[in-house]
């Protein structure tokens, strides 16, 4: 089986930059597995899983071209991957927005893990302008204490400046 | 009769429209006991249609008493022939599908619906189903258009969880 390799590319956001790199990689023989590509402040950034047979030097020099037209910056791990995995689904979401937005995401995550929170998924925006920022965050997680120890950890936190809200995710099975 | 087995994606059978039922009889009867064991079959399974297994009949079997956390239900149902008569309110939910093995994802479903479906003897009996019972079943009225809930996913981060909460002065 071939190895996997973790690809990091971050730069501008710029029209092409997943169809290219995709093609690239596609032409070379590499198989992709599952990514996480979005746009941060005006970056696009991109977390891909690559599996192929070229050595890591060979999968960068195989990109180097199109990451120089581009503009962009790219960091090659090789990681222990895996598909196919049975994975626990989401249990719980949680939803964050404050004005004051140094420390909340320390703050919040930092409560949630200790009550038990597996963080499966973090996404985070900054609304507002400068002058009144508005800071807004989801995490799915799954509650590997339960839901209501979560939220015992968030009522403690909740009257600091910003709000936090959990729903629980209930996954059919059918 | 032999266990029944689950077909999965990308089986083009899954993407066919069942026929209604029309025979009453005991060939279906016992058909519906293979169909009950191979949802048991499942761990955590609530729901399963008979095209999941090739069976290319409009029938369906829920039972919510099987979700792995406790919600109010109406215990074990099989549903022939299943007509939605109505329906209200709409949801962001998380589904999974014995059909997709290793994948859940969000889906938009009515949060109230009531329909008219056939028992095992061809009487008709009308339900209302909500929440959680009532995603399950529409989940299982898709198998029996063809439908997955692949072709249905919306955005992972659309956030219509509980809109309740949202907006309780206007429940
Ligand atoms: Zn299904």
């Amino acid at each position: 089986m071939n190895p996997w390799y973790m690809l990091t590319v971050v730069g501008q956001d710029r029209p092409g930059i997943v169809a290219r790199l995709t093609d690239v990689l596609y032409a070379g023989g590499c198989n992709l597995g599952e990514a996480s590509m979005i746009r941060l402040g005006g970056n696009f950034t991109i977390m891909l899983m690559v599996q192929g047979a070229l050595p890591p030097a060979q999968l960068e020099a195989l990109m180097q071209p199109v990451v120089d037209a581009l503009c962009l910056r790219l960091h090659i791990d090789p990681i222990d991957g895996a598909l196919y995995q049975q994975r626990e689904p989401p249990d719980v979401r949680i939803t964050v927005h404050g004005a004051d937005r140094a420390g909340i995401v320390a703050r919040v995550t930092g409560a949630l893990a200790e009550a038990g929170l597996d963080i499966l998924d973090l996404a985070s925006e900054v609304a507002g302008n400068e002058q009144k920022p508005i800071y807004v965050m989801y995490i799915d997680g799954y509650a590997r204490r339960g839901v209501d120890a979560l939220q015992a950890a968030l009522a403690t936190l909740s009257h600091d400046g910003f709000v936090a809200r959990l729903e629980p995710i209930q996954t059919i099975s059918c | 009769m032999a266990n029944l087995e689950i077909l999965t994606y990308p089986d083009e059978r899954l993407g066919r429209v069942s026929e209604r039922v029309e025979r009453f009889d005991e060939a279906l009867r016992t058909f519906i006991v293979a169909l009950s064991q191979a949802l048991d079959a499942g761990p955590g399974g609530v729901g399963i249609a008979a095209p999941q297994t090739g069976q290319l009949q409009r029938i369906v079997i829920i039972d919510c008493s099987r979700a792995r956390k406790p919600i109010p239900n109406k215990g074990r149902l099989v549903l022939i022939n299943p007509e939605l008569t109505a329906w209200k309110g709409m949801e962001v939910g998380r589904e999974g599908c014995l059909s997709v093995p290793n994948y859940t994802g969000n889906v938009i479903r009515a949060t109230e619906i009531t329909l008219q479906a056939q028992d095992e003897c061809g009487a008709l009996h009308d339900y209302c189903f909500q929440g959680y019972e009532a995603r399950v079943v529409q989940h299982e009225i898709d198998h029996l258009d063809g439908l997955l809930f692949l072709d249905r996913l919306v955005s992972r981060r659309v956030d219509l969880f509980q809109r309740k909460t949202f907006l309780p002065s206007k429940e």
